[in-house]
């Protein structure tokens, strides 16, 4: 059994628009089974967080193509993408790059 | 599994792999390499003369931010001096805000800006007017075609006005991949053959254009910023989703995953493709209306503003311009304000 996590979960480039317009959200994911990874964060971060067009943030399930994810800053690419494993305290970055030029 | 180390320092983690070139870099030694690749792309193509003044297209977003912001770090070494321009072509409830953004940022920046409006260059019409006019046309989904032809004369315009010798503008490699993806779609060879380079040098009058971040994939733009914390404005367009662009968007964003550096490969081949000869374009000539370089007798933006004052908004793209050369314009045209304008 996972313990609870705190993971600050944060949005921009235009992303921000399909939460409310808001860009940070501190969120405690709640102990499960499972260790929390990317893949479940998703899933739970449609199912609480995302208020509108879900099919512009999430596509199969991963992000919408085009959509960067920077976990403590760096690439999700580099670090395992839907398999990385959240700790305690991470934060997890969705900048859009689809918006406006 | 950690980030590897970053592989020009070796002292940080990586925090990006680079779609090109698949190298692993942390932030700081990935922002002086855009940097430094800039410079390149300006020097080595002979993009800005010393002395230049240039006219930044700066319309808020992420790739004139970028482009403003590099080129502002590398203006001492380019011996270049800059002046933002920015176009307000009326889209009630998005302009404002981007033009916010413009404003902040030259202030912050310290560069001096200049806003150029559509209502006032071209004679009352703003884009909110115009995609009114064409509602229920059956060409609605054409605005940001319509958009794109008054904006670079707008910007045209501006720069002119500021005394600039250059113009440059912030297009980065998926915007050059997504316009051949969709000259392609379109048949529109002509655009194909002119579309290669970095820029045009200028003829006819016109002021030398280039892209500096023609070479930079939209993801390193974008992450660019994000390191360098630079603020933007990021909301999309109210005409936009209607736009075939985000079609070809869609469709490289989703060849990038399995192909990560397909982008770069789309502009090269581009650059790189010959045409026969029936498909290279006609020389260009002066547009019997405004005098700007034209491949028709009337220019894109004269032919548009015609449609536009006529009742009947037309298209002066691709092939929806084949057979407009026998609709002679309605005599007593207005020319866009080139001659208008005060010089200086």
């Amino acid at each position: 059994m996972a313990a609870p996590l705190s993971v600050e979960v944060e949005f921009g480039g235009g992303a921000e628009l399909l939460f409310d317009g808001v860009k940070k959200h501190q969120v405690i994911l709640p102990g499960q089974e499972e260790p929390w990874d990317i893949r479940n964060l998703l899933v739970w971060i449609k199912k609480n967080l995302l208020k509108e067009r879900p099919e512009l943030f999430i596509q199969g399930d991963s992000v919408r193509p085009g959509i960067l994810v920077l976990i403590n800053d760096a690439d999700w690419e580099l670090l395992g993408e839907l398999d990385y494993q959240l700790q305690d305290q991470d934060s997890v970055l969705f900048i859009s790059t689809l918006h406006g030029g | 599994m950690p980030a590897p180390p970053c592989a020009s320092c070796h002292a940080a983690r990586a925090a990006l792999r680079r779609p090109r070139s698949g190298q692993a870099l942390c932030g700081a030694c990935f922002c002086a390499a855009f940097e430094a690749e800039v410079l390149h792309t300006v020097l080595a193509g002979r993009l800005l003369p010393p002395g230049a003044v240039v006219a930044v297209g700066a319309s808020g977003g992420k790739d004139s931010t970028v482009l403003a912001h590099v080129l502002r770090e590398l203006a001492p070494r380019l011996g270049v001096s800059l002046r933002l321009v920015a176009v307000d072509e009326g889209i009630g409830g998005y302009r404002d805000a981007a033009l916010a953004a413009v404003r902040r940022q030259a202030a912050r920046w310290e560069l001096p800006l200049t806003v150029v409006a559509y209502a006032d260059l071209f004679g009352g019409w703003t884009m909110d007017a115009v995609a009114r006019s064409t509602a229920g046309s059956g060409r609605s989904r054409a605005c940001c075609t319509f958009c794109g032809v008054l904006r670079r004369r707008a910007l045209e315009e501006g720069a002119r006005l500021v005394g600039a010798t250059h113009i440059v503008t912030g297009h980065n490699a998926d915007d050059m991949a997504e316009t051949v993806l969709m000259n392609f779609l379109r048949g529109d060879t002509g655009r194909l053959a002119r579309g290669g380079g970095l820029g045009s040098p200028g003829e006819g009058g016109a002021l030398p254009r280039c892209r500096p971040l023609q070479l930079a994939s939209q993801k390193e733009v974008v992450l660019y910023a994000h390191f360098r914390r630079l603020d933007y404005f990021s909301e999309e367009c109210v005409y936009a989703p209607e736009a075939f662009r985000g079609h070809a968007r869609d469709l490289l964003k989703r060849l990038e995953v399995v192909r990560p550096s397909v982008v770069l490969d789309l502009v090269h081949s581009a650059e790189r493709l010959a045409l026969a000869p029936a498909a290279q374009p006609a020389r260009p000539r002066a547009c019997t209306c405004c005098r700007a370089l034209a491949s028709r007798p009337l220019c894109q933006a004269c032919t548009l503003l015609d449609g536009l004052d006529r009742g009947r908004p037309r298209l002066a793209i691709g092939k929806g311009r084949r057979g407009l050369d026998e609709e002679a314009p309605r005599a007593g045209a207005q020319p866009p304000p080139s001659a208008a304008l005060p010089a200086f």
